[in-house]
């Protein structure tokens, strides 16, 4: 039987460090495998660190859905026939807010870099700037809201206006996430999961709210 | 360990403890043996409940005038009608066929036939059953609340879902809570998929390449990346359905809209603009149910006809097919609602494309079983019953896809006996197939043959007795969702038909309690299952009946073949399973 040569024939991988996966290679993350988990009796142990790794690329895809949906309900109902749109002008402070958001990726990038360079001090220096331009941001975002609230502009005033709060307060919850695992990673809180994955996946969703948010801001402000 | 010192290559460790307590043990578990049978337990309450609302629904449609003890004011009013309709559909759909045949046997058996002791991430499995949970008990409580069920239909189509009491009995609370429900199951969902994707990536033992996976696993992971990218899709439109019902917005509520002589204060929504958000979630999720159960067939076919999978690449291959022309086709559902002829072409094309991977799968069905010695034990016949139902479910799907045809066809009985065919009772046959073909590994005992075989031919029989005339009552314009079809002079005439539907349906149900009898009594009394009772091949059927908390007993399997190497020419045994080495396959001399 052909098949049964065939697979004979094809080398077995062992990696030797348990379920590793067949065909994947690669350890995402410099935490290294079974770094944490061993002796935890609930019944959760050897995950391989670069499983945090995918699962987040997993969950960024489905983020993107989700805000897409809202950016194709924002394309399809601002252009409709009788559409009562009134185009929103978007609060000045949004600007500033949109280069806190950039800086943050910035010095959460030189966080990185640090840690790599087993900087301890100044990755902790980095990480908490960013934690604190993160904390800035969601500050100004409310700031924003308050602006508008005061010019009577508010969720079901206009379809554009709630649009924008639907925006600002999707993106704002996810970025709260954000700033909780940038502090849990700050105390330590990281859990089995090792602390280089644990800085590998807080920054990957980090970048992503970030790239997310001046695609947003630049819809709201170009396509409004 | 001893026991396992035979099995070379695998690395041995220490078995792993399992936690102590009831509440860690059973109830809060980060197990995903245990939350696949929470999982299962779960859609099980929730099919009888769904059952008993369609059995209901049936009797109404031909005795309207009837008496019933437990409606207020002795007759059934067309509001509650309705809410049977929306509640049956939103239950089936959601908490029976997305949740046994993904949440539960997904969970429970995608991670042993990998060779994984559990999910990539246990605690967030944990989370995804429990918020799964609270969905169901949200679209429960709505049979309870001030005002009852919602009767929006299970696709909940705006304004009638958007604007709230006013536009029926159940609109108020009850449609709250429908919203609340399946925003709630979209985020459990989406967690769920995570874990799948994750799993199915990182956690295959050593020598499980994708093209060893079991047609299973692969139905399961195309599933969940379906998932992954459809519920986010219908979380963002419960979200925003929401906001136009409790905070005055307008995303899909148009202007000048008058409900019970009262001007609505919103301005220029699209209610077509939910059907899209709705549907480009509501056709991956036909798939998303459809699926596993597609795996489940194959699987099941080939161990029983003891040969293998015919074209297995070509079966993996139509599967992410399938899923990708899933994404295509939501404007299928749509087609009456005034699109461009073109967009409309475009759906329609696309749509019955899918008849080329869905024939390349009944193709390779048939195949499997071409020459194979079959044996017809009860899973088995749910498979061929799972195929025989896909086939007559999907044809009627190539007229549907057209849109002149549909313009005629569209809202009438034929639709609904298209889907419930193809998409609800198959989907429904690979659950019982899959249920009576693990039983045993699950609980550690083998089911009664006799009274699985009785359940099937009263199932399959049954099943076809009620959803073929529904097809002729369709092409001779009954519309779906109508309470009472005898008050319409042109449907009037076809009561007889509906009468023999309903007494084939209550049958039908009846004969479910035999399952239920067989599935309760094996759990207490079935004899007690072997390793491999059905001299299966995949990496589950090489760990104890059922498996010990890491799987495999403290030793991790290695796989050295693909999934359905039954009767190779040469070997003693008619099955040689994914971990055997090939050193140790037994030879005719």
């Amino acid at each position: 039987m052909p098949s049964t040569i065939i697979t004979e024939e094809i080398e077995l991988i062992h990696s030797g460090k348990g379920p590793g996966g067949g065909d994947s290679s690669g350890d995402g993350g410099d935490g290294g495998d079974g770094d944490g988990g061993r002796g935890d009796s609930s019944g959760a142990t050897r995950v391989p660190q670069r499983a945090y790794i995918t699962g987040m690329f997993i969950a960024l895809a489905g983020i993107l859905m989700f805000f897409m949906a809202f950016v194709s309900a924002y394309i399809v109902r601002k252009d409709m026939p009788n559409s009562a749109w009134i185009p929103l002008q978007v609060p000045r402070i949004l600007w500033l807010n949109t280069l806190i958001l950039i800086a943050s990726s910035l010095t959460l990038g030189r966080a990185h870099s640090r840690f790599s360079a087993k900087d301890e001090k100044g990755f902790r220096h980095w990480w908490a700037t960013t934690t604190f331009l993160g904390i800035l941001f969601v500050a100004g975002q409310i700031i924003a809201w308050r602006q508008l609230a005061a010019q009577g502009i508010f969720l079901a005033t206009n379809p554009s206006s709630s649009f924008f709060y639907v925006f600002t307060g999707a993106h704002g919850l996810h970025l709260l996430g954000g700033i909780l695992a940038l502090l849990c990673v700050q105390f330590g809180a990281t859990r089995k999961v090792a602390r280089g994955t644990a800085i590998e996946v807080v920054s990957m969703y980090w970048h992503f709210m970030d790239g997310l948010w001046v695609f947003l801001f630049l819809l709201l402000y170009l396509g409004r | 360990m001893s026991s396992h010192a035979h099995t070379g290559g695998s690395t041995v460790h220490a078995p792993m403890a399992e936690p102590s307590g009831f509440i860690r043990k059973y109830i809060f578990s980060v197990d995903h043996k245990v939350i696949g049978i929470q999982y299962f337990l779960l859609a099980l309450t929730a099919v009888v409940i769904g059952i008993v609302l369609s059995l209901l629904m049936r009797f109404h449609l031909v005795w309207p005038n009837a008496t019933l003890p437990f409606v207020s004011g002795g007759q059934m009013s067309q509001e509650q009608y309705l809410a049977l309709v929306t509640m049956h559909g939103t239950i089936m759909v959601f908490f029976v066929l997305t949740t046994a045949p993904q949440g539960g046997f997904g969970n429970y058996f995608l991670p042993i036939q990998i060779g994984a002791p559990d999910m990539a991430f246990p605690r967030l499995n944990m989370l995804s059953f429990w918020v799964t949970f609270l969905a169901f008990v949200c679209i429960i409580a709505a049979f309870v609340v001030p005002g009852g069920a919602p009767i929006s239909g299970w696709t909940g189509y705006t304004p009638l879902s958007g604007l709230g009491e006013i536009t029926g009995p159940g609109e108020g609370w009850g449609q709250t809570l429908w919203i609340v429900s399946i925003s709630l199951f979209c985020l459990a969902s989406l967690l769920g998929a995570l874990n799948f994707i994750a799993t199915t990536i990182d956690l295959r033992a050593p020598g499980m390449s994708l093209m060893r996976m079991p047609l299973t696993v692969w139905g399961w992971f195309v599933t969940a990346i379906l998932g992954l990218l459809a519920f986010g899709v219908l979380l963002a439109g419960g979200i925003l359905l929401l906001l136009d019902r409790s905070a005055g917005t307008s995303f899909f509520i148009p202007a000048g809209l008058v409900v019970n002589d009262q001007l609505q204060a919103h301005s220029g929504g699209s209610p077509l603009l939910w059907q899209h958000l709705f549907w480009f979630f509501g056709h991956p999720e036909v798939y998303i149910a459809i699926l596993p159960g597609m795996g489940v067939a194959s699987h099941v076919l080939s161990t029983f006809a003891r040969k293998p999978v015919y074209g297995y690449r070509a079966m993996a291959y139509a599967i992410c097919a399938i899923g990708f022309l899933g994404f295509m086709v939501w404007g299928h559902h749509m087609f009456v609602s005034g699109m461009s002829p073109y967009s409309g072409f475009a759906f329609s094309v696309l749509t019955m494309s899918i008849g080329v991977p869905s024939a390349i799968k009944t193709f390779n069905w048939l195949g499997t079983l071409w020459g194979g010695k079959i044996q017809f034990k009860t899973p088995m016949l749910f498979a061929l019953g799972f195929v025989s139902l896909f086939v007559s479910g999907g044809l009627s799907g190539l007229f549907l896809a057209q849109p002149a045809v549909d313009n005629m066809l569209h809202a009438t009985y034929y639709v609904v006996a298209h889907f419930h065919l193809v998409m609800g009772v198959a989907a429904i046959f690979g659950i019982f197939a899959a249920t009576y073909f693990w039983f045993p590994k699950m609980f550690g005992k083998m089911m009664n043959e006799p009274l699985g075989k009785i359940h099937f031919w009263f199932t399959f029989v049954g099943a076809y007795c009620i959803f073929m005339p529904m097809h002729f009552i369709g092409i001779a314009g009954g519309i779906r969702r109508y309470a009472d079809a005898s008050a319409v002079a042109f449907l009037a005439r076809l009561q007889p038909v509906h009468q023999f539907m309903t007494i084939a349906a209550f049958i039908t149900g009846a004969a479910q309690l035999f399952f239920l009898f067989n599935f309760f009594y094996s759990l207490k009394f079935g004899p007690k299952a072997s390793k491999n009772p059905w001299n299966a091949t995949t990496l589950e059927w090489d760990t104890d009946s059922p498996p010990p908390i890491d799987n495999f007993g403290g030793h991790y399997p290695s796989v050295y073949r693909g999934p359905y190497e039954f009767s190779v020419p040469g070997a003693v045994d008619d099955f040689i399973p994914q971990w055997q080495e090939p050193a140790q396959v037994a030879r005719v001399k």
